[in-house]
């Protein structure tokens, strides 16, 4: 079934975005709409593979063909259900993911990938703009209480099947909004925050509390939470990497969480101190992003609607090729040059490149001291890094946003307090069922896994929802996504 | 109401005919002294065998010896279709069965001291007895005892001189001691067939009180024959040492007036005496296929028995069928205790072996009445069979329905009838020949020797048909569905449905795969790429029980049947409810319930339990599921327990239901649950008073529905399957169509499904598939077998009943969970079909596809480690038997640079045969150059191969196939494809749809495919399920003989499935010449094929590769062959183990294709490959990015990782390897929540044979002789083979010289390629009867002309060659009403021409691609699945001519004007007058040929009256072509068919 001849047919769409300089004048989502019949034409390309490697590269087993095929067949309840069984945040992973399952799709060994990701999108909001997502409180409670600490989409996801379990939830967040880095840390043109709150809104129908402005460990403490049989900490990987270089302690150096969440906070109508209102704004600033990656492109974005003078990021690895490269086979996740809509937006952009020092005045940031740098590739070995003589160079910059990576979760709070045992990476180490040192408590998400997507992160949850689940009840009927996640490569 | 006699019953194992198979252990040195038994794997239940038979009688009952010496020289010159052994003299058996030589005995007898009375009153036979004289003399007393308890007077006993010398060493070490006893009638008895049957009554005895004393004398004793009236002599020979062993029969005083001849060709060579033929009444030339289920029907109907010829002394026949018989045997038992409980000879045949009546267009309704009554009595006897039978007055022959072995007769003017499976068997002078015929399918041919004269078939069947008014006693009693009232269907409540799929285990890909596609296309879907998910019983996830049964299937010993193009014999008609007394004739027998199909509608059901007129009584089938497997057992007990109290007050109708299942009432499997009633039922001697229907929520695929008739239901109603497509139906109409034409549409699919799996294994009708469990049961315990499948191969053991009772309760705990989880509580996914993360595993998945992708394209050590690691884990824990393998060290590990280099080992290995068509060119040349690279092979496929690869290119690769196989379909099989090959493999099964055909849709027929298969671009292209040259395993010898008289360089190969038996059907093979054997797994990928068969069909090569081995070296055929497998080869540990349980060879079929792209997709059929590999699209091949690199990287790694495990394991060559069992051993712990009972023990057996019997082939690669004729031939026309020089020579053939002119055809090929010689270069004037295969796979510029006759496949596979036959100039009978040539002429033809002046037998230019043939007349069948050519019948055509026909024309001559409404299948041809100047043209010029070849005077009569013949031609063009023409046409390309 399906159209066996689609992806013969079809070429590959995805919808357009709204012009540069307008949608650099707002924080609004930044795609237009895509025609119905378009989709379905865009579902028809999906080839319901014998071997589905796109349901491999997916972190939550997406059913991804099945959906795919009961859209085409215009049966988009249905595909909702499909959907909702392995993914409780579409909504989300439609918006933000970067599809590792396009990366795996069958057909983009020689062809562009099926549009998986804006199917996925197209069923939920369809789901929503048709009633069809409704609260589904358990029919039975168990009677157990649960916590689940930290609001990101490992939480909410763990939260929710718990909820469903029938156990009565509470969740926990240090903030003052429930979400997590989805609501603080994902730029509102990628993430508009109305999509949170939609959800957010189920799920208390569904029986789910919400307690924010709690922070474990600092505003209570970990004895406060004796009433709940299961704790679940999705607290996330919330210590970012440094940059220790000379001039680091200059003013105008911030790490990008703190910019985007500043930005994140205006958008939603509050205002920041103005001290920190005026450090965290690029702009008429020369900004300089370091760090290639998702967050550094947010920072890309948000510099450009503050008005920065210019955005310059820079990448310590060496430019990707566009195509897959060599030795980096199919259906395994290919380091290529990606280019986000942020990046298209304008700036520039600089690989290999080593920062050496910041320059400033008055203690003020004015520029960074670059030197280019190539890597020795032999086989079985970590390339082995070297500066290229003759390429310092400095660059003017104002405001330096950090985005290299976390490092892991906070370890002087309910870490200490809990008294749990972490891995040599500094993760919260779990035993296989996914329970800490302490009984009864759990982890899931980049507290456990280190940082990671926002679609693994949901992985996490579900799948610790089930092991919670399984330790209160001494049996489970939440679902398990099965084997076979694909390996990076 | 009943008043059956109550009879005592003997205890279930005394009346089972064949003893169960233990496993014996016993000392090497008695082994081939024994009669088979089980072994290992091995079961003689598995043996076959089949033969030649003649039968030879004077039509005036004048006795003579010349009559004796006449069947004789039959049997000498049917020689070749017998068998010899492993010691070259010893035969499978040969026998002569004659009338009571009164004259000669009398003699005999005075010698010995015994005075015979008068002819008549007494009685003689053969009796084989043990040596040792003790038993003997044992067996002797206990003879005499029970002749005197019969009131009979023991005359005495001679001694019948034999000349042991004469025989084979085998033979003679296991020859009885025979005797031969003479019994006087007594006095109380007055007519003589009173004391047939008390002289049946005294053998019948005398058997089971030898049978039940046990003992080493037991399997020695056997009685030929004892009768009045007839006298067999037989014994393990070979045809021509029949009579100087037994020198009785060269006195000039053994007289008879008839002789009946078996030649017997057993599968495997074990020795028995007893199984020679003929037995009392008849010898049998084919197999019964629904043996298992004839038994146990005849077993069961054993309680209603009453006879009053035999009254109370009838318990004394019992068991009926002869423990240990062969299928011949019973069926011999079967008539006879017919016929002596008073039927006719003649009427008993009918009954056993009917005519397929059901879709009859012209056949009397009296006839068609009877048949309809009869099948209330009992089930036909379904199989290939020619059977000569008699009682010594009348003598006869009857054909299955399917005419599929051949039998030939001529009628004499000095009043002799011969009749034998081949004509020429005796010569007769031309001018004493009154009449030369054939047996035609269903046809009984009877000679009436007291009335002095030949009965033809319609007088007798109407004579008996005619003896009752069974019409009015049918019209009068039977009942069927829809006369019964109306009632109103009870359908399960909506909100139940979800929860009803979750408890019967239904799968949201299985509604999107199987169900919805069944009801909206009315047939079973398609998949490809074979099946990689783990057997049932080594799963993880529960299994519904069918999985745990696999379809067997025909292959070699009886073929397939084409249910869709041949559906004249099939019926799926069958009555239901309560038998009576199989010996008494009466109106009642006929109150049954007739139902047209077994599946029920909604509206049946109700109909069926509303008022039928039948006592009914519905069982619930639930079971407490908190108990477990005992609660299971318990209520299995009860279950019986009720079934057979409901029976016995009367029901005649039992519906066992499972509609109540709730949670703590689980369902026991339908399946179980039938089987168990069924079984006890038989043994209670109650089942046929009864009928089965199962209510079931459970069945939904074909393949449950068969296993459920299979194991004894009449009628299922699937209720469940039902209420899902109804609610598809509401929720999709677009998907499904209205519900009431879905349901429609998904009975009509289980209709096909059921025609198809039964065809697969022969079986016409579903009242014999019923209860004939064609099923090996793979994955559980003995215990469960033997309880509740009784009789069911089965030989890993497995699963009991508590992990049954496990499976269902996980079933039921996602039905009746503990909470209902919002959004997350669909059906499950499935994933069987397709991969899914949370469905059944399969071997390739993401990660096996990707790592094997880059090992091999990056030369990526680590990667293929990652690969190896992953597949050998998988194999381990996902379920495959060869991972339940530990590997032990033969000695001490060797170095590895000391182990055979890789390049040594690679010659070893095969990629998968894939046709070209079903792949691109691309990816087939690309295995091709591969292979050839590493001087390994690869094998063509069925669909030819391009001339322009058979010589290298000039980059120095070569794309030419080293293995061409042969198969069904005959696609591109030419002299010149054959010439060119290393390897010729006659594929018998594939192991992804055994026992069925494929097809490829015209769309797919591309003119380059076209070319190469030599067929029409665009006409849809058909491989027939059987070879139609194929239908017993002395025809396979033919075919193995044929291929290597066409390329005697060539190795012959024969691909079989595993399956049960597959060991045994493999001795055959090797007996019949092959030099390797393939035993394929059941994995194997595959273009198309329905679901079901993909998931059903064949074994694991394990299993059968390792009793192949096993069988072989019982045989001491071991050394005759290669053994070779395949089946999901993917790494150096699997090759290794296959090399452990015997394979010297190892083929790689689809992981080759991985290695070149593929990323199985499982749409081959489709034409959508993406990777450019299973297409022809040429925007998709463009995409193909596979190189011979990739292959030749796969076959080394392979082939490197085994010399590590060789090094290990203390091997230095694979040889030393091959057949190491010893090396393999059950991995200890199975850590598995089910297949704790799992026993590999008879896998890993070593039979008890001598050290010294090799473990591999020992013989050079060819051991093909050309044949002395054509040797000659090719030596005297050296001039016309090397220099072109014209010539013409005479020649005289006989019957017994087979494929003549096909070697010389050979070197012309290999001389000049396709092209040949030029027209009449060598001209050969023929006399006398042609021998089988005559002038197959002629070449072009040879012209035979033949003035006589010949028998089956004239002219296969001609290439080029012009033949012509016709009658001796001196023959008197007129030419076009006499047969002249046999079955199957012009099979697989691509180009030449064939005149025959007389008439065809069936299957007239079969699957013909481009002759041309003239014929006078043609049986069943004709032109069939023919795709090119022309074909000219210049009178009267059988049945169903033009089935499947898709190319080419044909003119008929319509004389009797019912071409059109009663011998056409005109399903896909057109047929139109003849009036074209084109067509006329063309017509009168074939006929003037025809008549210039023959001397036709019909066709001289025709062209002189044109005109007044001219109108009643009819010309037949498929649709298909014409389109095909047309679109061709419009594309400029010519018309691809030369027409003359």
């Amino acid at each position: 079934m399906g159209k066996p001849t689609g992806f013969k047919e079809f070429e590959r769409e995805t919808p357009e975005t709204r012009p540069v300089a307008e949608r650099l004048g707002d924080y609004r989502e930044i795609y237009q709409d895509f025609p119905e019949e378009k989709l379905i034409q865009q579902a028809a390309r999906c080839m319901d593979c014998g071997v589905p490697t796109c349901h491999s590269g997916c972190p939550l087993g997406n059913r991804i063909p099945d959906w795919n095929e009961l859209v085409y067949r215009g049966q988009w309840q249905e595909a909702l259900a499909q959907l909702l069984a392995t993914n409780n945040f579409p909504e989300f992973t439609g918006r933000l993911c970067p599809a590792p399952c396009e990366e795996a799709c069958v057909l983009s060994i020689n062809e562009p990938a099926v549009t998986i990701e804006h199917i996925e999108k197209a069923i939920i909001e369809k789901g929503f703009a048709q009633g069809w997502v409704k609260p589904e409180p358990p029919a039975r409670r168990t009677g157990r209480q649960v916590a689940v600490i930290g609001s990101g989409p490992a939480g909410l996801a763990c939260a929710q099947q718990l909820n469903r379990a029938g156990h009565t939830v509470t969740v926990f967040e240090r903030a003052d909004r429930i979400g997590g880095l989805l609501c603080y840390g994902i730029p509102d043109f990628k993430l508009g925050k109305g999509i949170i709150d939609r959800r957010l809104d189920l799920m208390a129908a569904e029986g789910i509390v919400f307690k924010t402005g709690v922070e474990i460990g600092r505003t209570t403490t970990a004895d406060d939470l004796v009433d709940f049989e299961a704790v679940v900490l999705c607290t996330g990987s919330t210590r970012p990497r440094d940059l220790p270089i000379p001039g680091r302690e200059l003013a105008g150096i911030h790490f990008a969480m703190d910019f985007l969440s500043c930005q994140n906070r205006r958008v939603a109508g509050k205002t920041p101190s103005p001290e920190l209102d005026a450090a965290l704004n690029a702009g008429g600033k020369h900004a300089v992003i370091i760090g290639g990656g998702d967050t550094g492109s947010d920072c890309v974005g948000t510099c450009h609607r503050q008005g920065a003078r210019s955005v310059t990021s820079f990448e310590l690895l060496p430019q990707p090729p566009e195509e897959r490269p060599e030795g980096q086979p199919w259906p395994f996740w290919p380091m290529r040059l990606r280019t986000s809509s942020s990046h298209a937006e304008g700036g520039e952009r600089r690989w290999s490149i080593l920062s050496k020092r910041f320059v400033g005045q008055g203690g003020r940031l004015t520029g960074i001291e670059t030197v280019e740098v190539a890597f020795d590739a032999k086989p079985g070995r970590r390339p082995a890094m070297h500066e290229l003589p003759g390429t310092t160079r400095r660059w003017p910059a104002e405001i330096v946003l950090l985005a290299m990576g976390f490092v892991g979760p906070e370890q002087d709070t309910v870490v200490q307090q809990m008294g749990l045992a972490l891995t040599d990476t500094g993760t919260i180490a779990t035993d296989s069922n996914g329970m800490t040192s302490r009984p009864g408590v759990f982890t899931a998400g980049d507290a456990r896994r280190g940082q990671s997507l926002v679609v693994w992160a949901i992985s996490e949850g579900r799948e610790m929802a089930r092991a919670v689940d399984l330790y209160l009840m001494g049996e489970t009927a939440l679902p398990e996504k099965g084997c076979c996640d694909l390996p990076r490569g | 109401m009943y008043t059956t006699k109550q009879v005592t019953l003997p205890s279930f194992r005394e009346w089972n005919p064949n003893e169960m198979p233990e496993r014996h252990h016993s000392s090497p040195s008695d082994t081939l002294c024994r009669p088979p038994r089980a072994q290992g794997l091995y079961s003689p239940l598995f043996d076959h065998d089949a033969c030649g038979v003649g039968l030879v009688c004077h039509i005036k009952g004048h006795a003579s010896h010349a009559i004796v010496r006449d069947g004789l020289r039959i049997l000498e010159n049917l020689a070749h279709r017998g068998a010899c052994g492993c010691d070259a003299t010893t035969g499978d058996g040969a026998g002569i069965l004659i009338q009571m030589p009164h004259a000669f005995l009398l003699k005999a007898a005075q010698e010995a001291g015994i005075a015979l009375p008068a002819k008549g009153a007494y009685g003689a036979g053969l009796v084989f007895l043990p040596h040792d004289e003790n038993r003997r003399q044992w067996c002797r007393t206990q003879f005499e005892a029970v002749v005197r308890e019969e009131g009979q007077v023991l005359l005495g006993w001679r001694r019948v001189p034999v000349r042991p010398e004469v025989i084979g060493d085998l033979a003679r070490s296991t020859r009885p001691s025979i005797r031969q006893v003479f019994i006087g009638r007594g006095e109380e008895l007055t007519d003589a067939a009173a004391f047939e049957r008390k002289l049946y009554l005294i053998r019948k005895v005398m058997e089971k009180r030898v049978r039940e004393a046990g003992g080493s004398g037991k399997s020695a004793f056997h009685i030929p024959s004892l009768s009045a009236r007839t006298l067999v002599y037989k014994g393990m020979f070979l045809a021509d040492q029949m009579r100087p062993f037994y020198p009785d029969l060269d006195d000039p005083a053994m007289a008879s007036a008839l002789a009946i001849v078996h030649q017997r060709y057993s599968t495997n060579t074990l020795p028995s005496w007893g199984l020679a033929q003929p037995f009392r009444f008849l010898c049998h030339n084919g197999e019964i296929n629904t043996l298992r289920g004839n038994i146990n029907w005849m077993n069961a109907r054993q309680g209603l028995f009453a006879s009053e010829l035999f009254g109370e002394d009838l318990v004394k026949l019992f068991p009926v069928a002869t423990p240990g018989g062969s299928d011949s045997m019973i069926l011999d038992n079967a008539l006879e205790l017919l016929y002596h409980t008073g039927r006719s000879l003649p009427h008993c045949i009918m009954m056993l072996i009917p005519e397929a009546w059901q879709h009859h267009a012209t056949m009397p309704a009296a006839k068609k009445d009877f048949y309809a009554y009869h099948a209330c009595l009992m089930e036909p006897w379904d199989g290939p069979a020619s059977i000569p039978f008699t009682d010594g007055t009348v003598v006869g022959a009857v054909l299955d329905r399917n005419g599929l072995r051949p039998s030939r007769y001529t009628v004499t003017r000095d009043d002799r009838v011969i009749m034998a499976s081949e004509t020429g068997v005796l010569t007769i002078e031309p001018e004493n020949v009154l009449k030369k015929g054939r047996l035609q399918p269903g046809r009984m041919f009877l000679v009436d020797m007291a009335e002095g004269r030949i009965v033809e078939d319609e007088e007798i069947k109407a004579g008996i048909a005619g003896r009752r008014p069974y019409g009015q006693w049918i019209r009068g009693n039977m009942v069927s569905l829809a006369e019964l009232p109306e009632a109103a269907p009870v359908l399960p409540a909506g909100d139940r449905l979800s929860t009803l799929q979750k408890l019967f285990g239904y799968t949201t890909e299985e509604i999107r795969m199987i169900l919805a596609p069944m009801g909206r296309d009315g047939r079973e879907p398609t998949g490809s790429m074979g099946d990689d998910i783990p057997l049932a019983i080594l799963s993880r996830r529960p299994r519904l029980l069918y999985d745990y049964f696999k379809q067997l299937f025909a292959q070699v010993t009886n073929p397939p049947l084409d249910a869709i193009r041949e559906q004249l014999v099939t019926s799926l008609a069958t009555t239901i409810g309560s038998e009576r007394n199989l010996f008494a004739e009466t109106p009642q027998h006929a109150h049954q319930l007739f139902l047209e199909r077994p599946l029920l509608s909604d509206e049946d059901m109700a109909r069926l339990r509303g008022q039928s007129g039948l006592k009914t009584e519905a069982l619930a089938i639930l079971y407490p599921l908190g108990q477990g497997g005992s609660g299971l057992e318990e209520a299995l007990e009860a279950l019986c327990r009720q079934a057979a109290e409901a029976v016995s007050q009367g029901a005649a109708l039992l519906i066992l239901t499972d509609r109540d299942a709730a949670r703590q009432q689980a369902p026991i499997p339908a399946l179980l649950a039938t089987a168990a009633v069924h079984h006890h039922l038989i043994r209670e001697g109650l089942r046929t008073r009864c009928g089965l229907v199962v209510e079931t929520g459970e069945a939904r695929e074909v393949h449950h529905f068969c296993c459920l008739c299979g194991f004894g239901a009449g009628a299922i109603y699937p209720y469940l399957a039902y209420a899902t497509l109804r609610d598809q139906a509401a929720r999709e109409p677009a998907l499904v169509g209205d519900s009431h034409q879905a349901l429609q549409r998904y009975r009509k699919a289980v209709d096909k499904g059921f025609l198809k799996v039964m065809s697969k294994m022969g079986i016409s009708t579903l009242q014999s598939y019923r209860g004939a469990q064609i099923f090996e049961c793979v994955g559980l315990a003995p215990g469960v077998v033997d309880r509740y499948f009784t009789w069911t191969a089965s030989r890993i053991g497995g699963a009991d009943l508590d992990g049954l009772a496990r499976e269902i309760a996980r079933r039921l705990t996602k039905a009746f969970p503990v909470a209902d989880i919002p959004d997350q509580d669909l059906l499950e996914i499935g994933g069987t079909y397709k991969w899914r993360r949370d469905g059944e595993r399969h071997q390739y998945n993401p990660l096996t596809i990707a790592r094997l992708q880059q090992a091999v394209r990056e030369n990526n050590r680590s990667a293929w480690d990652d690969f190896s690691t992953i597949v050998n884990r998988q194999n381990r824990e996902g379920g495959l038997l060869r991972g339940l393998f530990d590997l032990r060290p033969a000695g001490d590990s060797v170095p590895l640079d000391t182990v055979e280099p890789w390049t040594a080992i690679v010659k070893r290995f095969k990629t998968g045969a894939m046709s070209y068509g079903s792949i691109s060119k691309e990816a087939h040349e690309t295995q091709a150059i591969a292979m050839n690279r590493l001087g390994g092979r690869s094998n063509s496929g069925e669909g030819g191969e391009d001339a322009d690869r058979f010589r290298p290119d000039a980059n120095g690769d070569w794309r030419n196939s080293a293995i061409k196989q042969v198969a069904s379909g005959r696609f591109g099989v030419t002299i010149d494809y054959l010439t060119h090959a290393d390897e010729l493999q006659i594929k018998m099964a594939q192991g992804a749809k055994p026992g069925e055909g494929g097809q490829l849709p015209g769309s797919k027929v591309y003119p380059w495919i076209a070319k190469t298969r030599h067929c029409t671009p665009y006409v849809g292209l058909i491989s027939p399920p059987p070879h139609h040259d194929i239908y017993s395993i002395e025809d396979l010898a033919q075919l193995i003989y044929d291929l290597k008289m066409a390329n005697p360089a060539a190795r012959v190969s024969v691909k079989l499935v595993s399956e049960a038996g597959v060991g045994t059907i493999a001795a055959g093979v090797a007996k019949a010449g092959a030099d390797v054997v393939l035993i394929s797994g059941d994995v194997g990928g595959t273009g198309a094929s329905p679901l079901t068969s993909i998931r059903y069909g064949g074994l694991p090569w394990e299993l059968g590769l390792s009793e192949a081995r096993q069988v072989l070296r019982q045989n001491g055929l071991r050394d005759r062959v290669v053994l070779e497998t395949d089946g999901q080869l993917k790494t150096a540990r699997d090759v290794a183990v296959a090399a452990l349980l015997g394979a010297e060879e190892f083929g790689f079929g689809t992981v080759s294709l991985v290695c070149l792209g593929c990323i199985m997709m499982r749409v081959c059929h489709l034409n959508t490959c993406p990777v450019g590999i299973a297409t022809q699209d040429p925007e998709l091949r463009k995409k193909f990015t596979g190189r011979p690199g990739h292959l030749v990287n796969f076959m080394r790694f392979v082939a490197e990782d085994l010399r590590s495990i060789m090094a290990e394991l203390g091997f230095r060559t694979v040889a030393e390897m091959v057949g190491r069992v010893d090396c393999l051993e059950m991995t200890a712990a199975i850590d598995h929540w089910k297949a704790g009972g799992l026993d590999l023990a008879a896998i890993l057996q070593q039979p008890d044979i001598p050290a010294a019997v090799q473990d591999h082939c020992l013989l050079a690669e060819t051991r093909a002789a050309p044949p002395p004729l054509d040797t000659a031939l090719i030596e005297r026309l050296a001039p016309a083979l090397e220099r072109q020089q014209p010539m013409t020579i005479d020649l005289e053939v006989r019957n017994t010289q087979r494929s003549v002119g096909t070697t010389l055809s050979h070197e012309i090929a290999k001389r000049h390629g396709q092209d040949g010689l030029p027209e009449d270069t060598i001209v050969i004037r023929a006399r006398g009867t042609g021998g089988q295969s005559f002038a197959a796979f002629g070449a072009p510029g040879l012209s035979i002309h033949l003035e006589g006759e010949a028998n089956d496949y004239f002219g296969k596979g001609l290439s080029g060659a012009r033949l012509s036959l016709r009658p001796s100039a001196a023959a008197t009978f007129p030419a076009e009403e006499n047969i002249i040539v046999g079955n199957v002429v012009l099979y697989g033809a691509t180009a030449g021409e064939v005149f025959i002046r007389g008439v065809a037998g069936e299957r007239f230019a079969v699957r013909n691609s481009g002759a041309v043939g003239v014929v006078e007349g043609v049986g069943d069948h004709g032109c069939e699945y023919m795709t090119g050519g022309v074909v000219v019948v210049l009178g009267v055509t059988g049945r169903n001519f033009a089935a499947g026909m898709s190319g080419g024309v044909a003119y008929v001559l319509d004389a009797d004007g019912d071409f059109a409404a009663r011998r056409c299948n005109r399903e896909g041809v057109a047929l139109e007058p003849v009036e074209t100047l084109e067509d006329v043209d063309t017509l009168q010029a074939l006929i003037r040929k025809h008549r210039d070849c023959t001397h036709s005077t019909l066709a001289e009569r025709i062209l002189e009256h044109w005109d007044r013949f001219q109108p009643r031609f009819v010309k037949i063009t498929p649709l298909e072509y014409k389109r095909a023409l047309k679109r061709l046409a419009a594309e400029g390309h010519a018309p691809a068919q030369r027409l003359t």
